[in-house]
């Protein structure tokens, strides 16, 4: 057995290169929290909030990875669907815990369709997934503007006046959730010393935890791994590569526009034309944190990646502005080290891809410089 | 007839055909709504100048095979150091523009080098990789905008004294030097012969470039890196000569951008700026590994044509203005349908 004889300290080396980015993190978070005089209470408080409101979205993202196509950047698909069916509920004035089930309903058979599409272009750009699922993220963000921007209040009828714009068509920059804000949040309510916990939607989130962990476990969730071993491999034993890599996309969607939905009824408003285009971004970047790579993920990355990245999202503000006076530089930086993680995230997967593709023709070209 | 019909069809690709048959229904229609034409024409040109350089920092790295370069915010940026350098300095004219190419390129030179040394590293993931250098870079320049030393009052914060604006006039520096220069004027359209004189020049350069025995080399390794490799080129060192070629030439293209367009946007200015010029290009006809100098012009053209035409005539016929929405669409729509063309995916 090899493994037992490292020593301590190349195992100490072994964990701190499989675990740079939440390491550094952490480094960061340590030096951070002190700069910004925040008291803990507060943060706890803050991460609680955070982690209730980020946590599903950022499990949607699980299942296209286990099938071995990369990070879905295409979740805000999802989240654009959810957001057609709050702007429904809205309009109908369905409120509470209904009014949220009402617009997971209607969102889901849109979620869907976009997914199944998206399942569908992905396929025809294999080896490519990241970048086609991004770019498919701002076209059909040009379809949902034109839906609800020309169509919604002309074509689709609003009778909510307060929901459209005073031209007479088109929805309003920021649309009220006032009827499910905090909804979920309070349903079970408890509090702690000051802290408050939102017992009902951390529920929800642990059933999905469950769900994903039962899924993986089925057959279609074999097949799925099986598909992100190996495509043709997979292919040989049977499997329809095509239609599981398509469900896996459509699952991520229709679960991120649950999860768009429990966020949004946390902070309480819509942002009708931004909500959605930062949300695959950040749930990625706070996926990556926790420690998970391009090619796997699993729940313990997702908790520990939302706590890290949101405690480094909550300070940097005040730390920026303690440290040299400007909050600006804080919300730059924090901006910088979410694009900085998912690139070096990035180039990491594919370096090491590379170097497992590679080996082979390295061992060639070392032959043939041998034989000069 | 109907055979040479198709046989047309086919080498033009259909989605560019659609695309220029609408931009020539715009401009019939535009006359009949009220639109005048030599204003529009007048625009759609300037804007093609404005544009066509940055689409033409594109060719190098498809050439080589890196793919379509949505970093090219990486620069961008390297163009806006030499751009609030030159007016940091407080020189005019065409000296302040000139100044600007000479203050960026070695910023360009090096953030090429740096980034094409990292592509090389991530051969095959090239695209996602680049668009997320292009934004960690932009999102860094955030923090340097604010902090470094510049000090000349027009472009730093009035109260603060400190800390560079997020839009800064190029107004008494380089406003126009190309676009005035040698321009010609035919009833109310004004063409901007120094500004086509530029890309000309930069495109023949790059024309001549491809047909040396480097720039072979470079076609060599974009379409087929291991017969390439098998015949003697260095395949890394093509590949980063490439890179650096396109961020110079994003370097070059802002600039030019900037003194037609009257003013310097930092900080999130340049984070999207990439895509636009992918999308150019890919109407013009390139595809994600073949690109040329014409499919530059005719995409430029064509993609600049439809932005300045559809809100005109649009806001004239149904008084409202879609164009933004025409834009994400056309634009995202063209970069999918590059991506998810078969012939190009089994590479």
């Amino acid at each position: 057995m090899k493994n037992l004889n490292i020593s301590r300290a190349e195992r100490l080396k072994r964990f701190v290169e499989n675990n740079t980015v939440p390491i550094l993190f952490v480094i960061i978070c340590a030096i951070g929290i002190p700069l910004s005089g925040y008291s803990m209470n507060y943060l706890i408080n803050e991460i609680f909030v955070r982690l209730s409101r980020n946590a599903f979205l950022i499990l949607s993202l699980l299942i296209p990875i286990m099938a071995g196509m990369g990070l879905n950047f295409g979740m805000t698909l999802g989240a654009m669907a959810a957001e057609i069916g709050l702007i429904i509920i809205c309009n109908l004035g369905v409120v509470g815990i209904p009014g949220m089930i009402l617009a997971a309903i209607i969102s889901t058979p849109i979620s869907i369709f976009l997914g199944w599409m998206c399942g569908n272009l992905l396929n025809m750009a294999k080896g490519r997934e990241m970048v086609t699922s991004y770019i498919i993220g701002f076209f059909v963000n040009g379809v949902y503007q034109l839906v609800v921007l020309y169509m919604m209040g002309s074509i689709i009828p609003i009778a909510n006046s307060a929901l459209v714009l005073s031209r007479g068509y088109g929805i309003r920059n920021t649309v009220n959730l006032t009827g499910i804000r905090k909804q979920l949040d309070g349903l079970i309510p408890l509090r702690i010393a000051g802290i408050n916990i939102p017992i009902a939607t951390l529920l929800v989130i642990a059933l999905l935890c469950v769900f994903i962990l039962w899924f993986r476990k089925t057959k279609l969730g074999q097949d799925m791994r099986a598909v992100g071993q190996d495509m043709e491999v997979a292919r040989a034993s049977g499997i329809k590569v095509e239609r599981t890599r398509i469900i896996s996309i459509i699952m991520s969607t229709v679960f991120a526009g649950y999860g768009m939905i429990i966020y949004l009824q946390n902070i309480g408003t819509l942002n009708t034309y931004n909500s959605h285009t930062q949300v695959g971004m950040f749930s990625i970047a706070a996926l990556l944190v926790g420690g998970a790579s391009v090619a796997k993920a699993n729940i313990r990355n997702v908790f520990l990646g939302v706590v890290l990245f949101h405690l480094m999202f909550v300070i940097s503000p005040m730390a920026g502005k303690n440290l040299i006076g400007e909050a600006q530089l804080g919300e730059y930086f924090r901006v910088f080290v979410s694009y900085g993680v998912i690139t070096v995230s990035l180039v990491l997967y594919e370096v090491r891809k590379k170097r497992e593709l590679s080996y082979e023709g390295d061992e060639l070209a070392a032959e043939q410089k041998e034989d000069k | 007839m109907m055979n040479k019909i198709i046989d047309f069809v086919h080498k033009a690709g259909l989605p560019r055909i659609i695309i220029g048959l609408f931009l020539f229904a715009l401009f019939v229609i535009a006359p009949f709504v009220g639109v005048k034409l030599d204003i529009s024409l007048t625009n759609v040109m300037n804007r093609f100048g404005m544009n066509c350089v940055m689409v033409l920092a594109m060719v190098p790295m498809i050439h080589s095979g890196c793919g379509l370069n949505f970093g090219l915010p990486l620069g961008i940026i390297s163009g806006l150091l030499g751009a609030t350098l030159s007016i940091e300095m407080g020189f005019s004219g065409m000296v302040s523009f000139l100044m600007a190419i000479v203050f960026s390129t070695p910023f360009a030179l090096l953030a090429g080098y740096g980034y094409g040394k990292l592509l090389n590293k991530v051969k095959g993931g090239e695209m996602m990789i680049a668009t997320y250098v292009g934004f960690s870079s932009v999102a860094f320049m955030c923090m340097m905008w604010l902090l470094l030393p510049y000090r000349n009052p027009t472009m730093v914060w009035g109260y603060a004294g400190r800390g560079l604006r997020t839009t800064i006039s190029t107004e008494g520096y380089y406003l126009h030097v190309l676009n005035d220069l040698l321009s010609l004027k035919f009833g109310g359209i004004v063409i901007p012969t120094g500004m086509f004189l530029f890309f000309a020049l930069l495109a023949f350069l790059m024309w001549a470039f491809l047909h040396t025995k480097t720039g072979t080399a470079m076609t060599a390794v974009g379409s087929n890196p291991i017969f390439a490799k098998a015949s003697g080129i260095n395949v890394d060192a093509i590949r980063t000569l490439s890179v650096i070629m396109s961020t110079w030439l994003g370097a070059v293209g802002i600039l030019v951008y900037e003194q037609s367009f009257g003013f310097i946007q930092l900080y999130m200015g340049p984070f999207y700026m990439a895509l636009p010029a992918v999308s150019a290009i890919l109407i013009g006809g390139a595809s994600v590994n073949k690109a040329s100098i014409t499919n530059v012009i005719v995409g430029t053209f064509l993609f600049q044509g439809i932005l300045t035409m559809t809100p005109s005539v649009m806001n004239s016929v149904v008084h409202t203005d879609i164009s933004e929405v025409v834009r994400i669409i056309v634009s995202n729509g063209m970069i999918l349908y590059a991506l998810t063309r078969k012939s190009e995916v089994a590479r």
